[in-house]
């Protein structure tokens, strides 16, 4: 679709990398400064986007099938429900994070980087259906329309 | 200081919100939506609220910002102009935003201490979150943990949300159904 624009392809691809790695900083660095799974997701979801709407959803659609992203939204959630229920097996109550470890502060921190990581998984997930459900469509208007 | 930055970027926000009913091009308005959402998002930032500001930043004026514009490239590029001029919106609009703000005069200051909402759990959470959790961002020390049920809840939704939207738009079922050649 967007084979004339050179400029935005190369930015582009200096941009997608930096972009992934500041997703991963703010849903892992969520215990320190602000951030967490849901500003992640959104951020590590853009990036993605931002690829498909430069290089034509086809592409993106090779690197991240559909039948994935589908499948990944109910990842998330089955993570952060999982980690509530294996706490209940270990003699705790839902999501009780001190019995996940034998120090229960090391449980917590254990506990809460699971279930960022899960909430990430499906905001992202979520984010990237939605874009594909929007953008597989046949468009009414054309690039020139603009 | 604070007060002169609060003012600017609330009178940005009013003409953004105004330029935005005004305009028809709806490519523009979405764009200034962005704006609109950027603003706001500074604005928690002076309100001390980072954690609220990030989630704005990225939410409102990143990806809905580009899902507008998928929905744009769907359906028209402007809105058409009203058939005819009636003041009965306005009216609600004002209506609306009197009341709220009769509302807003019994409420407590901006960030007063003895606040109702600051006297409940809050202090409790920031006591107990340096040895009980022990990690530095009290926020997420409260969000995952102690109602760690909540964000669940909140999960779901999302789940859900997008469970609705691949159900209504992707049309996944009329594909597959396809291919079973009915």
């Amino acid at each position: 679709m967007m084979d004339h624009h050179l400029i935005l392809r190369v930015v582009t691809k200096l941009l997608v990398a930096p972009i992934l790695l500041f997703g991963l900083y703010v849903q892992f660095h969520g215990d320190f400064g602000p951030g967490g799974g849901f500003q992640a997701g959104v951020i590590f979801a853009v990036a993605f986007i931002l690829y498909g709407l430069v290089f034509s959803l086809k592409r993106l659609c090779k690197t991240v099938p559909d039948w994935l992203v589908h499948r990944l939204i109910a990842v998330g959630l089955l993570l952060y429900a999982g980690t509530g229920v294996v706490s209940m097996f270990l003699g705790g109550a839902f999501l009780d994070y001190n019995v996940l470890s034998k120090d229960p502060v090391a449980g917590q921190h254990w506990g809460i980087l699971i279930i960022e990581l899960g909430v990430g998984i499906t905001v992202f997930a979520v984010m990237l259906a939605i874009y594909y459900a929007f953008a597989g469509r046949p468009p009414a208007l054309d690039d020139a329309d603009w | 200081m604070e007060l002169a930055i609060t003012l600017i970027l609330f009178v940005a926000l009013v003409t953004t919100a105004i330029a935005i009913v005004v305009m028809r091009h709806l490519f523009s308005v979405v764009m200034l939506s962005g704006v609109f959402s950027l603003l706001a998002a500074l604005l928690f930032i002076v309100m001390d609220a980072v954690d609220v500001a990030f989630t704005e930043a990225a939410v409102g004026a990143g990806i809905s910002t580009v899902l507008m514009l998928g929905t744009i490239a769907l359906t028209a590029r402007s809105e058409l102009p009203p058939a005819k001029f009636s003041l009965t919106p306005l009216a609600v609009v004002v209506l609306t935003g009197a009341v709220l703000i009769y509302g807003t005069l019994d409420m407590p200051n901006f960030g007063t201490p003895d606040a109702p909402v600051q006297m409940h759990v809050g202090p409790d959470y920031i006591a107990k979150t340096p040895t009980d959790i022990d990690v530095p961002n009290i926020v997420t020390a409260v969000l995952a943990s102690y109602r760690g049920f909540d964000t669940l809840g909140e999960v779901t939704v999302v789940f859900t949300a997008g469970l609705g939207v691949i159900l209504l738009i992707s049309g996944l079922g009329k594909r597959q159904r396809r291919k079973r050649g009915r």
